[in-house]
């Protein structure tokens, strides 16, 4: 090889970066599909607890000249915790462990750009979502009754990106704070669950909540993101379907993660996972 | 220094807190060479690799690999390269083919998918689930993953550690077949027979440091015309060797009631060596005259305390 061949880079171009993320995001779902658990709890999960609801609530149909069912009401708030679990959990827990497991390592040593991992890893989680926000709201209209309204389907459409967008931050800022690939479903559920209840994803907190817990809701992300879906399938609104404040604070969230992850984030192995470089570990 | 070596390393040094795990390595790999980093654990190999690869930033020192400073990290750099690391994971839930036809598809260029499975002997195995597969070919398809993209450079750390017997001189096959395909190998290494089965060149580095360098000929040449001349006798008399020091002509070491004499004249050495015992009336233990094998150079060279598998049987 002479001089010139060995130090001029290939003539073939790179592919380009958009058509890897697509394949990126084709990868990230096939990998998703192939675990029968992930798949569950994120998908099913929520389609149990529709299922738990109506049996609890009935057929019982609210309203005086127009009947709405009482569907209307949770299957929304349902469909984004199915939302937020494609993103937020599904992506921070998924991470931390293909960190752990060296995968994340390989992917490093690969001309790959990071972005486009990371932009297949979020893209997947958001297509995860959909799926799942359509499926709940299919099973809610056939079986439940819940009505669409046309006109306010483009505000349903956007509070769905901001709210997923942002939540896939999240989820990789979780994925960079966790301190191993084995602790990550704990941290995800423990802050998960607990913001799923003070959010009214499962039942109304009644007419006149506990102070405290109405704030904590009012600050954290997920209950902007429950109300703002809800309203273009709210019977009784009026408005357009628009609900921009909620939408700012679902954004200021995605950019407090996006910050988080862009600070914290790391490519190998923690240090005990097994996978760490023994050199790392033993200092030298 | 030549203008078109394909690595180029001058004056790299690489601390971790106190430590200095590469202090002033220089070196360079010439296109189309196996070039081999030996040494003990901890002795720096994998530091050094982890910096050309540009998976490690380094304190101070120049580094090019071909054209490029590692450092930059950038996608046409790691285009030209590919990397065989320890303790890399795969997607347990994708078959063979698909992590090959997946991982691929980010190069510019790419081996025939067959040709590689082919290669690294797991031709039949492409539609097994990674997870299925055992230690060993899991090795293979880390290194069909290296070489995926037609790389011009492949580094490869320690690539048999773990492994039984056949299964490296399987791996040492895949190696040779790769360097006739013409590319660049950087490989590390503590397995003295593999460095001598593998690399044109060898860096021998202990403690961040070199302590040799040259063809694995050149490295037991330099002591090849040495013999060592090795007894045992009592402790007590250790006090009173001096006088026979003086009389060797090779260079001897004593180390509790241990003496080994390195000389080019071993005939002669050990006319007086007998003597200086049978004045003594002292006898001599375990008394033997023996070539030094290439783990004794190795081991010469890294000080004694390496962490090496010699795997030519007894040296003591």
């Amino acid at each position: 090889m002479s001089e010139l061949e060995i130090m001029a880079d290939r003539p073939g171009r790179l592919p380009s970066p958009l058509g890897l993320l697509v394949h990126q995001i084709g990868y990230q779902n096939r990998v998703f599909r192939r675990v029968p658990i992930s798949a569950f709890f994120t998908l099913a999960f929520p389609l149990m607890f529709l299922l738990l609801f109506a049996a609890i609530s009935g057929d019982i149909f609210i309203g005086g000249g127009h009947e709405v069912s009482a569907a209307q009401f949770y299957v929304p708030g349902l469909a984004v915790f199915t939302a937020a679990s494609a993103t937020y959990t599904n992506i921070g827990i998924s991470t931390a462990i293909t960190r752990d497991e060296g995968i994340l390592r390989r992917v490093r040593g690969t001309p790959l750009p990071r972005w486009v991992y990371l932009g297949g890893v979020v893209g997947s989680g958001v297509s995860i979502a959909a799926f799942g926000v359509l499926l709940m709201l299919v099973v809610g209209m056939i079986v439940y009754g819940v009505e669409v309204d046309l006109d306010r389907v483009l505000p349903a459409v956007i509070t769905f990106v901001v709210g997923t967008a942002s939540f896939a931050m999240l989820g990789l800022a979780l994925a960079a704070v966790a301190p191993s690939g084995q602790s990550s479903p704990a941290l995800a559920q423990a802050t998960m669950l607990p913001m799923a209840f003070v959010s009214e994803v499962f039942f109304p907190l009644g007419d006149d909540p506990v102070r405290w817990l109405q704030v904590v809701g009012d600050v954290l992300p997920l209950k902007a993101f429950v109300e703002a879906f809800f309203t273009p399938f709210d019977p009784y609104h009026s408005g357009s379907g628009w609900e921009p404040a909620l939408l700012l604070r679902m954004a200021c969230w995605g950019v407090f993660g996006a910050l988080v992850a862009a600070r914290r984030f790391r490519w190998e192995p923690s240090v005990g996972s097994g996978r760490s470089r023994r050199s790392e570990a033993a200092g030298v | 220094m030549s203008a078109s070596a394909a690595l180029t390393v001058s004056g790299l040094c690489r601390s971790y807190g106190d430590v200095r795990a590469v202090d002033g390595l220089s070196f360079q790999v010439e296109p189309g060479e196996v070039f081999a980093l030996l040494g003990p654990n901890g002795a720096g190999k994998s530091t050094t690799v982890e910096i050309l690869e540009g998976h490690r930033s380094r304190d101070t020192g120049t580094v090019e690999v071909l054209g490029h400073d590692p450092g930059a990290s950038s996608a046409a750099f790691r285009d030209r390269i590919g990397i065989v690391l320890q303790e890399v994971g795969i997607e347990r839930e994708l078959t063979v083919r698909e992590a090959l036809v997946h991982y691929g598809a980010c190069y510019s260029r790419r081996r025939p998918v067959d040709e590689v499975l082919e290669l690294v002997g797991l031709h039949g195995l492409g539609d097994r689930r990674t997870h299925r597969l055992s230690g060993g070919q899991k090795r293979r398809i880390d290194l069909a993953l290296g070489i995926i993209g037609d790389p011009d450079v492949l580094f490869l750390d320690e690539p048999t550690t773990g492994f039984d017997p056949s299964a490296r001189r399987q791996a040492w096959e895949m190696v040779d077949g790769l360097r006739a395909l013409g590319t660049t190998i950087v490989l590390t290494s503590h397995y003295m027979d593999e460095v001598q089965a593998l690399a044109d060149r060898v860096l021998v580095i202990a403690g961040g440091r070199a302590v040799a360098e040259g063809t694995p000929d050149e490295l037991r040449g330099s002591m090849d015309r040495e013999t060592a001349i090795r007894a045992r006798f009592p402790l007590e008399a250790d006090g009173t060797v001096d006088d026979l020091l003086g009389r060797l002509s090779g260079r001897a070491t004593v180390r509790g009631g241990r003496l080994e004499v390195r000389t080019e004249q071993p005939t002669a050495d050990l006319h007086r060596l007998t003597a200086w015992a049978m004045e003594r009336k002292l006898e001599l233990a375990d008394l033997e005259v023996v070539r030094p094998t290439l783990e004794d150079v190795y081991l010469d060279l890294v000080g004694g305390d390496g962490e090496v598998d010699v795997g030519a049987g007894d040296h003591g």
